[in-house]
């Protein structure tokens, strides 16, 4: 390699770039663009309104993920007409613009961000795009994916680019052996616990270190989804033998000599030594632990053994009342310890984590136990890839016999638009993305954890300390 | 694209930080299939609290919104910033913005401006405390003064800017490089060995 050294960030978007007039944002090539029901009607729309056409249908997927009910039956006629139509409009715009659509009776329907991973349609060195802010879980490969509004998703559907401005470059190292039962999201969690969810406004996020490395494909998506939490455009982790070995053999991986290639092509993609970058923040592995958050903003997070924190703490007067609502909200008084607080429910699920290695660290968990007397507990598989898998490894069983429901993918709990919801004051433990005010049903109380923690939230009826959790019956799971 | 100049409006101070998208178009909303009627669900659940500042008299017809730090985090949903036009809003004062939001604000005529922190808290609380107070935000001038003294200079993005003054609607502003597209998705098209090549319909072929 010849010049300045690059990250991985700058390469990517080197050579997707159409043109850079002067005094504009740079035009970037999209190479992926996926597409749901919930943030795409209205883009439909405009094209046929201004008479455009989608300029590549081969590079736009669709599947129905937001509003689908995760009921078997639910699914069969669903009763919440709005939903309905808005399912049926996207079938006929797909139909019409001749965009492949993974429709809800297909066995590859699932969470987009599941999806497009396991169809193999994600690669590393891509542009990716999608109507839905957690877009940034394709990172995982070293693509560069964000998140989009309607009108972008309009602009891509009739131009296959769109007008970006360069971002700042942070890289956040995590180094060291993360210590027993510290999961991917922890790692999330720990960081936005850190840098604040506008931490990383305007910035795209490369994960490395040691404690990155080490993780498989499916927890460097977990933290490549939370990039958003933390405000970053994307997060992007340099391509390795672990992502090839997920992609090898996938649908719409390269085959034969092309794979050879593709393999060679996507190994220079990683930062060249000495690349710069705007910000750094390293972190030993060893600080991190499994967290749950107090509030109703990601960056309101504690590890599993400390207390809701005083608002007294809060940098300003305006984080100081920031943290009062929340309190208030969330039902919570300061210096109360969060294992000591006890849930309703339980939702393991949600483009964060809902693939099978998720799964199977919650199984783990909840083998051999039952589930509170107090708690309702449900296990929506990602994708129905996902489930199937699930289901061949004997998991369904463990948590039915634990008493989860385990239902059909889709994203459900996790923003509520189906009817999967939480009852006002209903407290939740949940292994998904965001615990805004109402985010799970209006007036629910989010706690976002790992799904190791939600799995034992669920047995003991109050949040616990996975690391000194009883295991049983491991030969289930061999 | 509505453009947007100069306008001089009542302000509605919205004093929380980290207000996301979720609160600003609750998910219930994003079933519609269409583009406008939102501004009835803006804030939504907030609204249900009579003294909610949307709810409050003195706020009534107000097209500017100051609001605390990182306003517009979470979701994606365009349809925050349909909800906040639809509702008459045309400007948003804060400390910073999300990203997303950022965007989707710009592709509906929605002016975000970015001021100190003590500035904007002044700006809350002279819009709180005071029925009179009037806001005067000028994109041509780049100013923002109120009647009760407050006079600053905001920097934006000078594309942005040139945007929004013009009411540009981007698929045009890109589609002048049409040509430098063809030329580049031909050569990625034949470079890019791993071009994504779904089948014809996902349908036919889910339960082979």
């Amino acid at each position: 390699m010849s010049g300045n050294p690059k990250t991985l960030f700058e390469k990517v978007w080197e050579s997707h770039l159409v043109a850079e007039p002067a005094n504009e944002p740079a035009l970037l090539y999209i190479d992926l663009h996926l597409v749901h029901e919930v943030t795409s009607p209205q883009a439909f729309e405009g094209l046929r309104l201004a008479g455009r056409k989608l300029r590549r249908p081969d590079r736009t997927m669709a599947t129905i993920d937001h509003n689908v009910p995760t009921t078997i039956e639910g699914r069969l006629k669903i009763e919440d007409m709005i939903a309905a139509r808005q399912i049926d409009t996207l079938r006929k715009n797909c139909a019409d613009f001749g965009v492949t659509l993974y429709d809800v009776e297909s066995s590859e329907q699932g969470i987009v961000h599941v999806i497009g991973p396991e169809l193999g349609l994600t690669k590393p060195g891509m542009t990716i795009v999608c109507g839905d802010s957690h877009t940034s879980t394709h990172g995982a490969f070293g693509a560069l994916a964000f998140g989009i509004g309607t009108s972008e998703v309009e602009h891509v559907m009739a131009t296959q680019c769109l007008p970006q401005s360069k971002p700042k470059t942070f890289r956040i190292s995590v180094e060291g052996e993360l210590p027993d039962s510290v999961t991917a999201k922890d790692v999330a969690l720990g960081i936005i616990g850190r840098i604040g969810t506008d931490g990383a406004t305007g910035c795209v996020i490369e994960y490395a270190g040691s404690a990155i490395r080490s993780l498989s494909m499916e927890g460097r998506m977990t933290v490549c989804n939370m990039s958003i939490e933390a405000g970053a455009r994307a997060g992007m982790i340099a391509p390795d033998e672990t992502t090839f070995a997920y992609l090898k053999c996938r649908e719409f991986s390269p085959k034969g000599p092309d794979w050879d290639k593709a393999v060679g092509e996507w190994k220079k993609l990683a930062s060249d030594e000495g690349a710069k970058y705007d910000r750094e923040l390293v972190i030993p592995a060893i600080e991190l632990a499994p967290y749950v958050t107090w509030g109703t903003s990601p960056g309101m997070v504690i590890p599993v053994t400390e207390a809701v924190p005083d608002p007294a703490i809060a940098k300003s007067d305006a984080d100081r009342r920031g943290f009062e609502r929340a309190l208030e909200y969330m039902g919570l008084k300061a210096g109360t310890p969060i294992e000591e607080v006890a849930i309703d429910r339980v939702f393991i699920g949600s483009c964060t984590n809902s693939r099978i290695e998720d799964l199977r660290a919650a199984a783990k968990v909840v083998a051999g136990h039952h589930v509170h007397a107090h708690v309702r507990a449900m296990v929506v598989p990602g994708s129905q890839k996902v489930k199937a898998q699930a289901e061949k490894e004997g998991l369904d069983h463990v948590f039915r016999a634990a008493g989860f429901e385990w239902r059909e993918p889709g994203c459900s709990m996790c923003l509520g638009m189906n009817p999967d919801i939480l009852q006002p004051g209903e407290r939740c433990a949940s292994t998904s993305n965001r615990n805004f005010e109402g985010r799970q049903g209006r007036g629910g109380r989010t706690h976002l954890v790992s799904p190791m923690m939600a799995a034992a939230a669920a047995i003991t009826g109050h949040f616990t300390d996975v690391r000194t959790w009883e295991f049983k019956k491991e030969e289930v799971l061999a | 694209m509505k453009s947007f100049r100069k306008l001089t409006s009542k302000a509605m101070p919205l004093d929380r930080p980290n207000v996301d998208t979720d609160q600003i178009i609750p998910k219930q909303f994003l079933k519609r299939i269409e583009r406008t009627g939102y501004g009835e669900f803006l804030f939504y659940d907030w609204r249900q609290d009579k003294d909610f500042e949307l709810n409050r008299p003195q706020h009534r017809g107000a097209e500017i919104l100051i609001a605390a730090k990182n306003f517009g985090c979470g979701s994606s949903r365009e349809h925050a910033a349909w909800a906040l036009s639809d509702h008459g809003f045309r400007c948003v004062i804060s400390p910073s913005f999300a990203d997303i939001f950022h965007s989707n604000a710009g592709k509906n005529g929605i002016l975000l401006v970015t001021l100190p922190e003590e500035q904007v808290q002044t700006l809350l609380d002279r819009a709180a405390k005071h029925e009179d107070h009037q806001i005067t935000v000028s994109l041509e001038d780049k100013t923002v003064i109120d009647n009760h003294g407050f006079s600053a200079t905001f920097t934006i993005d000078p594309f942005r800017r040139y945007c929004l003054l013009e009411g540009l609607d981007d698929i045009g502003l890109s589609l002048r490089h049409e040509s430098a597209l063809d030329k580049f998705e031909q050569k990625h098209d034949a470079e890019f060995w791993v071009a994504p090549k779904p089948r014809e319909t996902a349908k036919g072929s889910a339960h082979a």
